[in-house]
């Protein structure tokens, strides 16, 4: 029985697809694809952090942008302060990640007991706040205009920081599809499903947010720094609300509540980004690239309400369901003792 | 010796603008199943809301096994073992049947699991569709559902909210089997519209109109009372 769980047809595409992005850099050859698929990575883990507020918990942050500027800023600076060495990077990520989980446990204390549109304005005006200090402390951000540094040596290479990203975004997925699946990840579907039930059943709600908000708050982190490192450069801009945009899009292009939604959106996102922003060289119409992104949104919108994922999903279990026979009234049913605790 | 279990003082509620309760008398004994009655928008669904405190009282006190319970949390209150059937069954669709139970568990114990195969015994459609969503359940089976998250912890005692609203009559009787089973073990507090599952299960019964208390007594009284029947829920 257990090997027929490890084998199913969902790990071995899983397997697959990991093989086949192992391969990618020697098959393809090619440097910008190369970097473009480590932007897409980067951006997946940032996205699948932001499914885990939206998705998940049914939060809409407007400030997600400011765990992903606290990574980035907090790489960029330690590695511009001491040597570029992985040693400071990794240091860097772990301090990053201690900072967001901090801000987002206050941020998430203070503005999640508010109903979801006051607490999406309050989300916009703190990441906002972040975005002012990054702009005014110029000694250490310099402001606007950002600052340079070397990555660690390791990291010219390209295809390795490729690699390392790769890493980064499949251990994020498996820890937080076992995090979605946990029983707590249950309590935040419920909270989102209907969160005064969920406290009539015992459950204090505002913990699990805050929790869900620490977990996407550090993640978002992670991401920030390996979007530092790529470009080796940061600025005011890691902090705007085109990033949380960005990730808001991803995410429900892609589906939310699906975490491989994020990944898909991500995928479609920065390709259509790239590809239709270099159209512009060939046919001056595409230097408006932006309309036809925008067009694109709305007929993904159109056609893919739950996003690509989630209608993939919807017509397979419909699918299923047709197939499937109806089941005998005699099954037995595993009786459940693992103890787990909610709390 | 009766116990009560729950008293409802002169409780007030307001929603917003809007003065809901406006003074509930209330007692519910030990062991017994105490049913709420009263017309559309009499204020029954509030008052049970006020009691777990989704809807807090504005006036008045909740008193539950001898503590006051008025400006607790509905966490708290919950955690207190009271359990509550709400009139939307509140089932999490996402969630499979198994899921909706797991979260529902409020302390995992053997006592626990031995109740939750009991009440698969009870609501064998529960067992059969296991795995399955509860946004896919019928009516019927939310319902059981429900009442199973609900009744799977030791709650001393239980709030179900119009358990035959919408559903149809063969699915009544089985809920009605249900509670009758439950009303062994813990004590009710019932809404219901249905005057004749309410006359069949209730022990005692306490009238509601216009937020407000107008009569209360043992069911075998109210059945033989046309007047108050005509009066206040138009039957009879």
């Amino acid at each position: 029985m257990r090997h027929e769980k490890y084998f199913s047809l969902k790990n071995l595409t899983f397997l697959i697809i990991i093989i086949a992005l192992i391969f990618f850099p020697y098959v393809a050859d090619s440097r910008t694809l190369t970097i473009l698929m480590t932007q897409i990575f980067i951006f997946s883990i940032l996205a699948m952090s932001y499914d885990i507020l939206l998705g998940y918990t049914g939060i809409v942050s407007f400030g997600h942008a400011m765990f992903f500027g606290i990574g980035a800023y907090t790489t960029a600076i330690l590695l511009s302060t001491y040597n570029n060495t992985m040693m400071i990077f990794l240091i860097s990520i772990i301090v990053g990640m201690i900072f967001a989980g901090i801000v987002s446990f206050l941020v998430g204390l203070l503005t999640l007991r508010l109903k979801s549109h006051f607490f999406a304005m309050l989300t916009l005006a703190i990441s906002g706040l972040f975005l002012v200090v990054a702009e005014k402390w110029r000694t250490v951000t310099k402001g606007n205009d950002g600052f340079t540094f070397r990555a660690p040596d390791v990291f010219r290479d390209r295809v390795i920081f490729y690699f390392f990203v790769l890493v980064c975004l499949v251990v994020v997925f498996l820890v937080l599809r076992r995090f979605v699946n946990s029983p707590l990840g249950k309590v935040l579907i419920a909270v989102r499903e209907n969160e005064q039930r969920t406290r009539s059943l015992g459950f204090r709600t505002l913990h699990y947010k805050v929790t869900a908000s620490v977990v996407a708050g550090v993640v978002a982190s992670l991401s920030g720094s390996l979007y530092a490192i790529s470009l080796r450069f940061v600025n005011t801009s890691v902090m705007s609300m085109d990033i949380t945009l960005d990730a808001l899009l991803m995410t429900i292009i892609g589906g939310v509540g699906t975490l491989i939604g994020p990944i898909v959106g991500s995928l479609v996102i920065e390709t259509a980004q790239h590809y239709l922003s270099g159209l512009a060289n060939d046919y001056p119409i595409f230097e408006r690239w932006i309309i036809f992104f925008g067009m694109l949104y709305i007929l993904a919108v159109i056609f893919f309400p739950k996003g690509i994922v989630g209608t993939v999903y919807v017509k397979y279990l419909t699918w299923k369901s047709k197939k499937a026979k109806p089941q005998l009234p005699t099954q037995s049913v595993p009786l459940v003792k693992d103890k787990e605790r909610f709390e | 010796m009766m116990n009560s279990l729950l008293n409802l003082d002169q409780l007030q509620t307001h929603i917003g603008q809007y003065h809901i309760l406006q003074g509930i008398q209330f007692e519910a004994i030990e062991g017994e199943v105490s049913v709420l009655l009263g017309r559309n928008g009499a204020g029954k669904t509030t008052t049970l809301k006020t009691i777990m405190g989704l809807t807090p009282a504005s006036h008045g006190k909740v008193i539950y096994d001898g503590q006051d319970i008025t400006k607790r949390k509905p966490y708290d209150i919950a955690n207190l073992g009271i359990g509550y059937v709400p009139e939307d069954q509140g089932i999490f669709k996402d969630l499979t049947v198994e899921e909706n139970m797991k979260v529902a568990i409020r302390k995992e114990t053997d006592e626990v699991y031995e109740k939750q195969a009991y009440i698969l015994e009870l609501f064998p459609d529960l067992k059969k569709f296991w795995k399955k969503a509860g946004g896919h359940l019928s009516g019927g089976q939310k319902q059981m559902l429900s009442m199973a998250r609900a009744f799977v912890n030791d709650s001393k005692l239980l709030l179900i909210d119009e358990p035959s609203k919408g559903l149809a009559p063969i699915v009544v009787e089985k809920v009605m089997e249900a509670i009758t089973e439950m009303k062994k073990k813990t004590t009710i507090i019932l809404v219901e519209q249905n005057f004749i599952m309410a006359s069949r299960i209730g022990d005692t019964y306490t009238l509601i109109d216009d937020g407000k208390t107008v009569h209360s007594g043992s069911m075998a009284e109210l059945i033989g009372d046309e007047e108050l029947k005509r009066k206040y829920l138009g039957i009879g």
